[in-house]
């Protein structure tokens, strides 16, 4: 295609999708799917970034996210990496700086970093000159997961964004995949509602690109695709809920409440669910259900990250 | 010793100031009088004269937590900044709860000017180990020099307990500062609750648990006719109340701080750790809420709320990092960006920085009249520097401004007539 052999990649980072255009999102759209016909052949493997070598930083639990980008790397030939939490230092009183110095120092070409600090992909990205990935900072910013589902919702939609609605149900506040969601989703033309208990929405809400509906039953009535968030069982414990039997009562995906959707939205979830509290195991089951499309789209769209990212200093990214 | 500050600018006009065995002998229209012969002569031309400021709310850190700052480093900074008196509060290691740790600081402070230099008026710790749950030997600590008593940054949540230190102080002629929190609301945020946290997914804390705790300690000062005085205001809905609390006659005082005065939460933008400080940066409305307090004297005072952290402090993640700013080397520069910008005068920073703080803590003060000591600085307002760990005589550059361009330096500064600065 004729815009791609102009298209030239600015980011040294991926720190969240506020900094992308139109244009990024569907170039890495589009090179997500060409990763993604590789992720389906017998042989799952090109040598695109071979000699590169990609740091996984996990300061935070992940298994799901480290493992989708340790297979993206690894499909890509790039030498992979991981510093979990117990096996860095960050446990031993060292401080984020000096781990980042140190993983400077081996010289990677990609770092990736999930943290529970919100900025602190930032924070690393401004003192490193190898590029930095989010893989999700505290509640700030999850932008792979934000470029998976639009991938997901992409296919789902058959390419068509604009005029459609998106309900994100669940814990607003807390959420960076709601945050990252929410801007791209926004920027692509889609119309994005959320719903919450109030207690689990963001402050400065009216302010966000956002319609926010309160009775549940409104929010799902007629959307294009309703996207689940995992509720963390330590915010009720934070006193925002009276019990995580009232949250599911009120806000469970059920089969009976997605039936106010579109007929045949698709059903999406970052995992990893919490079946029977916000997504009813049904729902989950159901042929709706988007969540292992997701699972795949992940690592296609992560292996598109790591290649820009990665072959950003080498003169030109066409694809 | 005579020492004679020629052509020096005062509340816009021009004087030569005439010192005396440290003190003021007289301040008169520039040429008015010839210098005796053996009187020092210093050419003031383009300088603007103040008396030097007070200082109500600092943090030393010393003892305990010297790597920061020490009476020394923070004494330096004061000096060079224009404060000839600071208050310190009793967040120390080992807290300043007991008449030793008091007299330590009055101590190093000698030590640190042997000749004389800022003067060190200790704020005692208002309960034992700034725990908030019984009450500090107060007699003991006005006994070796505490000039006030707080909790410091702790917010009292025992309001019986806050009650009982008013009353108790109030016997011993001194004046509680209450930093007003309601710690629920303020716990584990790191930022003002609002647009700018919402987006950045940092949690943050309502103005209202401020003001709040202000409301109650209106009500505790009106109740028991007691002064009581509030610590760094930063939000409307403060001033709002202390207006109310003036209006119904209420012995209320108040202080903020330049930062409050000029930068709303959007300082925050890129998880700076350096403009992360409580109470929090707020918005533009409670910025210009605060202007006009100032100018109006609903909020008596300017303090810097001078919070030193070291650079390994501040160089992390924004919910890492602890709160604060360095303030005494920035605080005048600050404070005359406002008098540029037709906010505050020269004769209101007067009032804000040296004569409502010496009357609200009943602590010496210069108004140059003959037989004041001989405390004063002189400020060039077209002096360029930039701020960084060199320039500042603080041990710690942990703020906002770190890196930019200032307009506005104090030139120049006596203490009981003699030169520190």
């Amino acid at each position: 295609m004729e815009h791609e052999n102009h298209y030239l990649w600015q980011h040294k980072d991926l720190l969240d999708v506020t900094q992308l255009s139109r244009e990024d999102v569907r170039h890495v759209l589009d090179l997500a799917e060409s990763f993604d016909a590789i992720n389906h052949r017998p042989v799952k493997k090109v040598p695109t970034l071979k000699g590169k070598s990609v740091v996984l930083f996990f300061a935070e639990n992940s298994t799901r996210t480290k493992t989708s980008f340790d297979m993206a790397g690894k499909r890509l030939s790039a030498d992979t990496f991981a510093l979990a939490k117990s096996g860095s230092s960050i446990n031993k009183g060292e401080s984020l700086k000096d781990t980042v110095w140190t993983l400077q120092a081996m010289n990677p070409d990609v770092i990736v970093i999930r943290h529970s600090s919100s900025g602190a992909a930032r924070f690393i990205a401004e003192r490193l000159d190898c590029g930095v990935v989010n893989g999700g900072d505290g509640w700030h910013a999850h932008p792979t997961q934000a470029l998976l589902d639009c991938f997901t919702l992409r296919r789902a939609w058959q390419n068509a964004f604009e005029g459609r609605t998106l309900l994100i149900l669940g814990d607003i506040a807390h959420s960076r995949v709601a945050r990252s969601n929410a801007h791209l989703l926004s920027m692509l033309g889609v119309k994005v509602r959320m719903c919450a208990p109030r207690t689990l929405l963001p402050a400065g809400r009216e302010t966000w690109p956002v319609e926010f509906v309160g009775d549940v039953r409104e929010a799902v009535k007629g959307v294009d695709a309703v996207m689940c968030l995992r509720l963390q069982l330590e915010r009720q414990e934070a006193g925002l809920l009276p019990s995580l039997s009232e949250y599911s009562r009120r806000f469970c995906l059920t089969p009976e409440l997605l039936g106010l959707a579109k007929s045949g939205a698709p059903v999406l979830h970052p995992g990893p669910m919490n079946r029977g509290l916000e997504i009813s195991a049904q729902v989950a089951d159901c042929p709706q259900s988007r969540v292992l499309d997701q699972v795949s789209a992940g690592v296609a769209t992560r292996m598109a990250v790591l290649y820009l990212l990665a072959t950003r200093k080498d003169g030109g990214n066409q694809q | 010793m005579k020492l004679c500050v020629r052509n020096a600018r005062y509340l816009g006009a021009a004087v030569d100031l005439f010192v005396l065995d440290g003190q003021v002998q007289n301040m008169v229209p520039a040429g008015h009088h010839q210098p005796e012969p053996d009187a020092e002569i210093f050419d003031a031309r383009g300088l603007v004269l103040f008396p030097s400021f007070i200082d109500a709310h600092v943090h030393l850190r010393e003892p305990g937590f010297e790597y920061k700052e020490d009476v020394a480093s923070g004494l330096q900074a004061a000096a060079h900044g224009g404060f000839g008196a600071v208050m310190c509060m009793a967040n120390t290691r080992p807290v300043n709860d007991n008449a030793a740790v008091t007299s330590f600081i009055l101590q190093q402070a000698r030590k640190a000017f042997p000749q004389g230099g800022p003067r060190v008026y200790p704020i005692g710790a208002a309960t034992v180990g700034l725990k908030g749950e019984e009450m500090a030997p107060l007699e003991e600590l006005a006994a070796a020099g505490c000039a006030a008593f707080s909790n410091d940054g702790r917010s009292m949540e025992n309001s019986e307990l806050l009650r009982r230190v008013m009353e108790y102080a109030a016997d011993l002629d001194r004046i509680v500062i209450d930093h007003c929190e309601d710690a629920s609301l303020a716990r584990d945020a790191h930022m003002n609750d609002g647009v700018t946290s919402g987006r950045l997914g940092v949690k943050g804390q309502p103005d209202v648990g401020e003001a709040m705790h202000i409301a109650r300690d209106i009500l505790l000062a009106e109740y028991l006719n007691l002064p009581v005085h509030i610590a760094h205001v930063s939000c409307k809905r403060g001033v709002d109340l202390i207006a109310w609390g003036k209006a119904r006659g209420v012995r209320v005082s108040a202080e903020t701080c330049p930062h409050y005065l000029l930068l709303d939460d959007t300082a925050l933008e890129g998880y700076s750790a350096n403009a992360k400080v409580n109470p929090p940066l707020r918005t533009p409305e409670d910025v210009a809420a605060l202007r006009q307090a100032v100018r109006d004297g609903t909020i008596d005072i300017i303090v810097t709320d001078h919070a030193p952290h070291a650079a390994h402090e501040k160089e992390c993640p924004l919910d890492e990092a602890p709160n604060g700013f360095t303030g005494l080397d920035l605080s005048v520069t600050l404070m005359w960006r406002l008098v540029r910008e037709g906010v505050l005068e020269e004769a209101d920073l007067e009032r804000l920085c040296c004569r409502r703080p010496a009357e609200i803590f009943k602590l010496p003060v210069n108004m140059f009249a003959p037989g004041d000591p001989a405390d004063f600085f002189l400020f060039d307002p077209d002096a360029r520097w930039t701020v960084s760990p060199e320039t500042l005589y603080s041990k710690s550059a942990n703020t906002p401004w770190l890196g930019q361009e200032m307009t506005g330096r104090v030139a120049a500064h006596w203490i009981g007539g003699r030169r520190i600065a």
